[in-house]
């Protein structure tokens, strides 16, 4: 089992995903950079978190065009497990390889605090060792997490199973108030028909070693070893 | 031929604005609270060469189409001058 970090220009979580893959985690890991037109021999292909492009148009919008997109598409259809964190989440979207769009955030500030979500879906590629109603403490950084989808695309999501994580509070409640960003239906994580590709707003990377204060990201990362 | 498309990009009506709620709020607190609702967008200019007129609006529209707006949130208007336009 191998995982792949991409390097995008302004990329800034791919050393915090590698440093988690591989010293928390014990997992091989290797950075494919955004040039490349194939992804070498990896299982498993992480977009992390960062600015990439300067987050300039949209975020998300260009990196989405870099030459590397092709071959994530493409390790996407034949069922690879793809992980969007954060800005790789907003990539995602407009890459059209998961539903939606990022706004910014309802209160407009930049959120950077450790919140809580629920796993709704165990059916996932990074979600798979976790339990359906386990509440998980990750931390989030960003200032376009606000997500958004139609009407039609919601009930796509919703009556599929396709909402992997919704923001709540310590007890697994939803609320207003627990939703750092405004997302709809609290939204922070959602999947694939297929379950294989998932992105999500929280950095589990950033928690998976009791240093950096909690270790819940460490069920998200290794549900992708295995999975098949 | 080269055209100067002038390409505005908005939120749609349906998609909540915060930063144009903001704005508002701001003006309100300035005295200004006649001002019912702002929305921010983006204004964009282009330079290109086409044919005509028509090849330049088609080329525009894919352009807004699939990179300059989000077809989830945002719809897009423009307009065309020859030659760089008046500048």
């Amino acid at each position: 089992m191998k995982f792949g970090v991409v390097v995008f220009p302004g990329s800034n979580c791919d050393a915090d995903a590698y440093f988690a893959l591989q010293d928390d985690l014990g997992q091989k890991v290797e950075y494919i950079w955004h040039g490349d037109t194939d992804l070498g021999k990896v299982d498993a292909v992480i977009l992390p978190g960062g600015f990439s492009y300067g987050d300039y148009l949209r975020t998300g919008a260009l990196a989405r065009f870099a030459p590397v997109m092709g071959a994530v598409a493409q390790f996407a259809a034949r069922g690879g497990p793809v992980l969007g964190i954060c800005n790789g989440f907003q990539i995602l979207l407009e890459a059209g390889l998961l539903p939606g769009a990022m706004l910014r955030n309802a209160c407009l500030q930049f959120r950077c605090e450790w919140v809580h979500v629920r796993v709704e879906s165990t059916a996932t590629a990074f979600s798979r060792r976790c339990h359906r109603g386990q509440v998980l403490r990750l931390p989030i950084a960003h200032g376009e997490g606000n997500y958004y989808a139609g009407p039609e695309a919601r009930r796509e999501l919703e009556e599929n199973g396709r909402v992997v994580l919704r923001y709540c509070d310590p007890d697994g409640r939803e609320s207003a108030a627990a939703n750092p960003n405004g997302s709809l239906a609290h939204i922070a994580g959602i999947s694939n028909a297929r379950g294989n590709v998932v992105g999500m707003m929280p950095h589990p990377e950033r928690c998976c070693s009791r240093l950096l204060g909690g270790t819940d990201g460490r069920s998200i990362l290794l549900s992708a070893v295995g999975f098949s | 031929m080269e055209y100067l498309a002038t390409i505005s990009v908005m939120l749609k009506a349906t998609v909540l604005d915060p930063q144009g709620e903001a704005v508002r709020k701001s003006l309100a607190s300035l005295g200004y609270g006649q001002v019912q609702k702002v929305r921010v967008g983006k204004h964009l200019e282009l330079v290109l060469e086409a044919a005509d007129r028509e090849a330049a609006g088609a080329l525009v529209d894919e352009l807004c189409h699939r990179l300059l707006s989000n077809p989830v949130i945002e719809e897009y208007s423009f307009s065309l001058d020859e030659g760089e336009g008046p500048r």
